[in-house]
């Protein structure tokens, strides 16, 4: 049997990690319920913005267009969201998983990293990471959207990539965050199409519907990463109060254990030292 | 007209719903130029520039800061999905002005290395705030 001392020890950092992972929670519930409230108020935008888009490709029937079609470069740009902190149970390996598990060969794959984690595991794996915005995560703004967007996008239409995609946790709500790889561009439009609703008024385009194409699709995929960065944060705090908050009630189930084994070991010590005290009074009789 | 027909109006931003209501008439500026939207008006979908949004609502006027987007006009209902809006009391004068200044100036200055489009959209983007908290 483990002697007292190091029964108390141990009992004694667990309590103290007890007590960090405690505190963890409870600043990840504060932030969740910030980035909850953030992500509930942008989110009609974001489902305004799907629906436009959907209409629009749905009036506008089979066009041809270079968002619409595929690039001949085989190379396909990844943009991965993760968190730039640890400790956050699943939720960053998820996030590689879907990458290293994926369709995607490694060989073209060039990754736009957000956040820390995800950049340096498939940094380790041999990935190619294009680009790294990792300080955008900790407090994601529109314009830190776009500028990523900008980037992407020059190099859709300069032909360096031939495909965009999106990975990312979506936020469905406070315990169930699904981790999703989707496709930017070329956009979707048989899938958007079905989606759109069956109104079919005829819809007039200014300036025409070529140009209008190129002048909405970027502000789409802009909007759907800034959506994705801001469901992601919420995700991120959602996952890491759910971590803490099991490794809490284990380190207090460890702690109660441990407590039994201290408490048996004292008494133990206290037998012993009475048998030993009867033993040698009987002895000197 | 005091009973004018009305339709919905919706300014949506990705931080927040900015207006949701009825309006008489809107004005805003596309990139083919200024349009002023009534009730029953032909459907239309349109890219906005950065423009002063003017809403007619029961006689009073609203202004507003307008920066950038897409507007989608239905026979009864307008979207307007807009990358920034602000209302006149929520915009800096002083900054709106300084950046004025400095894209004018980006814009006179002769060197080669600055974005031209990039400092024009800075002088729009200015010059819609400074007009939306002039008037």
């Amino acid at each position: 049997m483990a002697s007292m001392r190091d029964i108390k020890r141990r009992r004694d950092s667990i309590q103290s990690t007890g007590q960090i992972t405690k505190a963890m929670k409870l600043v990840s519930t504060v932030k969740l319920q910030k980035a909850k409230g953030k992500a509930e108020s942008t989110r009609p935008y974001f489902d305004l913005m799907y629906e436009t888009v959907c209409s629009m490709l749905a009036k506008s029937g089979n066009i041809n267009h270079k968002y619409l079609t595929a690039g001949e470069s085989s190379k396909k740009a990844v943009i991965v969201i993760t968190a730039n902190r640890g400790l956050a149970g699943g939720y960053n390996s998820n996030i590689t998983k879907l990458i290293t598990n994926g369709d995607i060969p490694k060989e073209d794959a060039l990754i736009y990293a957000i956040g820390r984690k995800g950049k340096d595991t498939l940094e380790r794996k041999g990935y190619t990471i294009q680009a790294d915005y990792s300080d955008v995560i900790d407090n994601p703004l529109y314009t830190d959207a776009k500028a990523i967007c900008d980037e992407v996008l020059e190099a859709f239409t300069n032909g360096e990539i031939g495909e965009i995609y999106l990975a990312y946790t979506s936020f469905k709500n406070t315990v169930v965050h699904e981790p999703k790889l989707i496709q930017l561009l070329p956009v979707d439009a048989k899938q958007l199409q079905s989606d759109a609703n069956a109104d079919t008024t005829p819809m007039n385009y200014e300036p025409e519907e070529d140009e209008a194409l190129n002048m909405i699709i970027p502000k789409y995929v802009c909007s759907l990463i800034y959506g994705a960065l801001i469901e992601a944060v919420a995700s991120e705090n959602g996952a890491r109060m759910q971590a803490m908050d099991n490794a809490t009630s284990n380190a207090d189930e460890m702690i109660s254990d441990l407590s039994l084994k201290y408490n048996r070991a004292r008494q133990g010590s206290i037998t012993q030292e009475l048998t030993e005290i009867i033993a040698g009074a009987n002895a000197i009789e | 007209m005091a009973d004018l027909k009305t339709f919905q109006l919706l300014v949506s931003t990705p931080d927040r719903t900015f207006y949701e209501g009825d309006a008489g008439m809107v004005e805003v500026t596309t990139s083919e130029g200024e349009i002023g939207i009534y009730a029953d008006h032909i459907p239309l979908t349109s890219v906005v520039t950065p423009c002063v949004m003017t809403i007619h609502e029961n006689g009073a006027i609203k202004k507003a800061a307008v920066h950038g987007g897409i507007i989608e006009i239905l026979k009864d209902k307008v979207t307007i999905l807009a990358e920034v809006a602000e209302w006149p009391d929520e915009i800096d004068v002083n900054r709106a002005n300084e950046a004025k200044i400095r894209a004018e100036r980006r814009l006179s200055s002769n060197d080669s290395n600055i974005n031209v489009l990039r400092a024009e959209m800075a002088l729009k983007r200015s010059l819609a705030r400074l007009n939306a908290v002039d008037k």
